[in-house]
């Protein structure tokens, strides 16, 4: 894999009147790299794939394809091929004449365009459609047609805006796969947008997390789920539990302070930035362990609170539990459930354990909660 | 059943609501009818006068009086048909780059230019046109076709831009940007995918422009008459002069196109177009 070089954006940024959708994108991506695109709506992922497409001018920055400047091309000379949201059939076509129409522009024979749309259908489970037009397609359907059309074209670089938004929750899950197994397949580079954190997780080898217009983080799934640069990143990958606590870095550890509800402990600074003073900490529900409170709790570093619990649910596989710490509430999990009004003590590992220094906060406070741990905005 | 013997049951008087329901039916049916088939009974009519309500004697003997190489009907109707084909033409020969730039293009003052197409039709026509003769007679346009032509296209290009317009902007944009970002030319992308999509409402917008051009009268009159006879100059001529049947017939073969074409866009203009008319 060419690592540098083969898309390229240098310090995009996009403007529509005074209000800047985009802004400093900085970003390499590597031949036959799938990468992920997410945020949630308004965080400027459409506008940057439409801009790669060249549907939109940047204000400032340069796009290049093997260190080629495309940023002034228009659209139908990029070679990249975009699977819209709305999948944009031509209603007036077949099937085949829709999957076919690229390699139509491009002169291909026209024994050339039937047999390479015979191949597409059978790559995509197509087959025996290639007469009906789009209205008298399933959804699925329609879906496969849009990739096909794309793929028809042998483009170096596929675009797929939230492709699978409009699919039936089940068949979204399958089609995530193949979708995925497809692009590995065909080595084709990928940039793909998504609201949904578990569909960029389970595709991507990159994930891109766009906040306000900005790279909030970029890296693989398991860097931005574990090691989440910012209280932004941390909230949006699930971490929804938020409690400020104080403390100061100590040689190669982070010493928290005591708290109304929580003992004093360390965690290893491991090369983040934090200074002395508030410190906002997150973590994820199912990352937290409960126990009753006279139990004695001998774990590895990490911190403890006490508190106690308000509710309890079973949302499958696990027992969810609200817990009462002082002023604030966080959520845990656990394999047996606690009565409500049970006096519990919730550890936080410090693997799991997220801290950002204070300023930083402000942003975080802009995702919401939801009970399934998922974000969806 | 019940509900109507319920209610004759509460109130005597409602078992006759049919009276004056089928009062303004039958009227109703009689002012549509009455003088369409008036007209047909005309058509055929070889003797008919005054106290008699049905005519005396029936024949086609004023069809060959009227196809008669002299009665005029032949070259009204061809030239009637010339100048409404060549309207249509001209006419979505500017209503299409109109309409697409109305529908697609962000113009300042858009609602100013759409409004802008009404205006022959805002002044009453007999001012208009005497002044347009006037000036066509010094240009050498008056008594051509081409005059009557382009008179007819300034009186119809309300129908077509706006019909196209409203056609242009029915269709999503993505269907295009698919185009374009799959290799099409901005050209091509037009012809390919945008035209074949507007046909419909393109066609309905030709189709009113044609009705439009063969009933016309006052500028047909005013720049075409003598040298270029349409076909309402003649039923105008045989109506005045007394001629029931020959006007009768006209009147016809100007109806047969009406209803054809109704036909047509009845099937043609849908309601998502329909809906973007005039916005």
């Amino acid at each position: 894999m060419e690592r540098d070089g083969f898309l390229e954006l240098r310090g995009i940024a996009s403007r529509y009147g005074s209000n800047e959708v985009l802004s400093d994108i900085d970003l390499s991506i590597a031949k036959g790299e799938f990468v992920a695109l997410l945020g949630s709506s308004g965080c400027g992922k459409t506008t940057l794939l439409r801009l790669l497409a060249g549907f939109i001018s940047p204000s400032a920055g340069q796009v290049k394809v093997r260190h080629r400047d495309v940023t002034h091309l228009p659209p139908d000379k990029r070679g990249m091929a975009l699977v819209f949201q709305s999948y944009a059939l031509w209603p007036h076509m077949t099937v085949a004449q829709n999957i076919g129409y690229g390699l139509k522009l491009k002169g291909v024979s026209r024994a050339g365009i039937a047999s390479r749309v015979a191949a597409m259908q059978s790559l995509l489970g197509l087959e025996g459609l290639e007469l009906r037009k789009p209205a008298a397609l399933s959804g699925g359907q329609r879906q496969r047609v849009a990739l096909g059309r794309a793929l028809a074209i042998d483009p170096e670089i596929l675009l797929l805006d939230e492709p699978l938004s409009n699919l039936d929750a089940r068949i979204r899950l399958t089609v995530r796969h193949e979708l995925r197994a497809l692009q590995k397949r065909l080595g084709i580079t990928a940039i793909h947008v998504t609201h949904d954190r578990e569909e960029a997780m389970v595709m991507a080898d990159r994930i891109v997390i766009l906040n306000g217009g900005k790279i909030a983080q970029a890296g693989t799934p398991e860097e931005v789920y574990n090691r989440p640069a910012s209280a932004f990143v941390a909230a949006f990958m699930g971490a929804e539990n938020v409690l400020s606590l104080n403390g100061a870095p100590e040689g190669g550890e982070f010493a928290i302070e005591a708290g109304p509800a929580s003992a004093a402990g360390s965690v290893p600074l491991a090369g983040r930035p934090l200074t002395a003073g508030p410190v906002e900490a997150r973590f994820r529900p199912e990352a937290a362990r409960l126990f009753a409170e006279s139990e004695v709790a001998v774990i590895g570093p990490g911190i403890t609170f006490k508190g106690e619990v308000a509710a309890v649910s079973y949302p499958g596989g696990h027992w969810r539990h609200v817990v009462r710490l002082g002023q604030a509430e966080v959520m845990a999990d656990a394999g047996h459930a606690f009565e409500p009004g049970t006096r519990v003590a919730v550890h936080v590992p410090a693997e799991s354990l997220f801290l950002f220094n204070s300023p930083s906060a402000a942003p975080a406070s802009t995702v919401s909660r939801a009970p399934t741990g998922r974000v969806y905005a | 059943m019940t509900a109507s013997v319920m209610a004759a049951s509460r109130n005597p008087l409602a078992a006759l609501w049919w009276v004056p329901r089928g009062v303004v039916f039958g009227l109703m049916a009689f002012f549509i009818f009455g003088p369409l088939f008036n007209m047909l009974l005309w058509t055929v009519a070889e003797k008919w006068y005054f106290p008699y309500s049905l005519p005396l004697e029936y024949g086609f003997g004023s069809w060959a009086k009227v196809f008669a190489p002299r009665g005029g009907a032949v070259e009204s109707l061809t030239n009637s048909l010339v100048v409404a084909l060549l309207t249509v033409v001209v006419s979505l020969a500017l209503a299409i780059p109109a309409g697409y730039a109305l529908a697609r293009l962000k113009l300042p003052l858009r609602g100013l230019i759409l409004l802008a197409f009404l205006i022959p039709q805002a002044f009453p026509n007999l001012t208009v046109y005497v002044n347009v003769a006037r000036i066509f007679y010094e240009i050498g346009l008056n008594g051509t076709i081409p005059g009557v032509v382009l008179v007819h296209v300034s009186h119809g290009l309300v129908y077509a831009v706006w019909i196209a317009t409203a056609a242009f902007s029915a269709i999503d944009v993505e269907l295009e940007q698919a185009a374009r970002n799959i290799g099409a030319g901005a050209m091509r992308t037009f012809l390919d995918v945008t035209l074949p999509l507007a046909a419909p409402g393109l066609m309905a917008s030709a189709i009113f422009v044609f009705l439009e051009s063969l009933d016309e009268f006052t500028g047909s009159y005013f720049v075409g008459a003598p040298d270029v006879n349409m076909l309402p100059l003649l039923l105008y001529t045989a109506g005045a002069g007394g001629n029931y049947q020959i006007a009768s017939i006209t009147a016809l073969l100007l109806l047969v196109p009406s209803i054809l074409f109704m036909l047509i866009v009845e099937r043609f203009l849908k309601a998502d177009v329909l809906s973007r008319v005039g916005h």
